[in-house]
């Protein structure tokens, strides 16, 4: 199915550009009722041809060549189905692993598996994740990309029966809930009120089930005003950006966390990512 | 149950003696919480590590989810009211078209900054304030016509500039900055600010 998808994927982008310039120019002359209507168009029109499904080919690839000391592909990775399985894998995490002996959301996984299977050092897979404005999607956001949409379709259905799954999301939420900075911004302060917005942008209330499954299930996501797919991990980084915190470490402890906390409130929902945003 | 308790529960169940033991979950205090996310972020540019650490108010609205007891709101209000300064000269009013500039832009003390970003207010996030402006945010209420609905008498201004100062002072647990007390705008961009709001000629009071 992916081998027709570049020439199609191309008209699709160029549509994409159109669309966008038309609606950006619509939308400018409006009241702001009607523009928050112009928007949800726009959006809706986006869906229909995403440039994720480029970048989730280049993760295909990756998955599936032999890379790194060990000359090994990913495709024995278990993400918690058992070896090699990632169909609606990625919708049932984070999870506890025991190898691990730790919960891992996909991304941490990732690293992980990059780490046992082909030798590559955590320290380097996990240098730059994120890729720059302008810049090719890194090997990370492919990965990420490919897996996600082996599990569009599927229900979000993130554990809570090991212990430790359950005191990552206390934790998350916890930390949903702290005030911290210059600021003094919690996730709470955008994400916990229902139809509030900063600017245009409309914000979900995270903490009930409908708007924490809609946002569970739309990311990774590709973002028009930055020409890029960005992953859940990303997502956590810029919100804290966002309010002055400190830079908040990719894959660490407190991410997985608040993505536990997320996920376990979006059970039930149904994955379409990647999703096309803004 | 403590953490070696829970360990040596968990290892007696490895042995089959009491499998019930390791489904028992303790739910983490909160200083597990804080260690962890201690340990989940590093210092980038202007951003620093001290910043994980939380001022009285901080704690108490975490704590409380923004629903402090009624005991809690008086500390809170009595803290923050503590902290407001205001200006040597007397001057309250600066220019609006400034104001307005301060009103728009969102950098300033993230770690994508530096210190010499110059920090906005990026008050148009969550308020309306001039009606050309139509991109707005409502996590605050409506600024527009501000100062037409209230004049500039003392009050206000001592109202205005002390709710800019330090919000809490008004509202415990607000989700709005504390633009003077953290040192996010200059006295003088406050003056800016309150121009905007509260001058008759700023265009939010047309």
């Amino acid at each position: 199915m992916h081998h027709s998808a570049p020439p199609r994927s191309r008209a699709r982008l160029i549509r994409v550009a159109v669309l966008a310039a038309l609606c950006g120019a619509g939308a400018a002359a409006q009241a702001q009722g009607t523009t928050a209507d112009e928007i949800a168009k726009y959006r809706a029109m986006l869906q229909d041809g995403n440039p994720a499904e480029l970048v989730a080919m280049r993760g295909e690839e990756l998955w599936k060549t032999p890379r790194g000391p060990k000359k090994a592909t990913l495709e024995q990775c278990d993400l918690g189905q058992g070896p090699g399985k990632i169909k609606g894998a990625y919708a049932q995490m984070p999870r506890y692993f025991a190898d691990a002996d730790t919960v891992m959301d996909f991304e941490s996984r990732l690293i992980w598996c990059m780490d046992k299977l082909q030798g590559i050092p955590p320290a380097e897979a996990k240098k730059n994740p994120f890729s720059g404005a302008g810049q090719r999607q890194t090997d990370v956001e492919a990965i990420t990309a490919f897996v996600v949409e082996a599990s569009r379709g599927a229900k979000i259905a993130v554990p809570q029966s090991h212990p430790k799954e359950k005191a990552a999301f206390a934790r998350g939420e916890q930390l949903f809930w702290q005030r911290g900075g210059p600021f003094d911004f919690s996730c709470s302060t955008c994400h916990s009120r229902d139809d509030q917005r900063i600017r245009l942008q409309e914000l979900p209330n995270l903490t009930k089930q409908e708007p924490a499954r809609k946002a569970f299930a739309q990311w990774p996501a590709y973002r028009v005003s930055q020409g890029a797919l960005r992953t859940m991990q990303w997502r956590l980084n810029d919100c804290f950006r966002q309010q002055r915190w400190p830079y908040l470490e990719f894959t660490s402890p407190a991410s997985v966390d608040l993505i536990t906390f997320l996920g376990v409130n979006a059970n039930g929902g149904v994955m379409e990512s990647p999703a096309i945003k803004r | 149950m403590n953490k070696r308790t829970l360990m040596a529960a968990c290892v007696a169940a490895t042995a089959g003696l009491v499998l019930a033991a390791c489904s028992t979950f303790t739910p983490p205090t909160k200083q597990e919480t804080q260690a962890v996310v201690k340990s989940s972020f590093s210092e980038r540019s202007i951003a620093k590590l001290d910043r994980l650490e939380q001022n009285e108010i901080q704690t108490i609205c975490s704590d409380t989810r923004d629903n402090p007891s009624k005991e809690q709101v008086a500390k809170i209000e009595k803290l923050a009211t503590a902290t407001i300064r205001y200006p040597a000269d007397g001057k309250f009013l600066g220019d609006w078209k400034a104001g307005e500039r301060v009103a728009q832009s969102g950098v300033g003390m993230q770690w994508s900054d530096n210190d010499k970003t110059v920090n906005g207010g990026n008050c148009y996030a969550c308020h309306q304030i001039d009606k050309k402006e139509i991109s707005f945010g409502n996590i605050g209420p409506s600024l527009n016509q501000y100062g037409k609905l209230r004049g500039n008498s003392e009050p206000i201004l001592k109202y205005t500039w002390g709710k800019i100062w330090n919000s809490h002072a008004f509202t415990a647990c607000s989700q709005m900055p504390r633009y003077g007390d953290a040192k996010i705008l200059t006295e003088q961009q406050i003056r800016d600010v309150m121009a905007l709001l509260l001058d008759p000629a700023s265009p939010v009071n047309q």
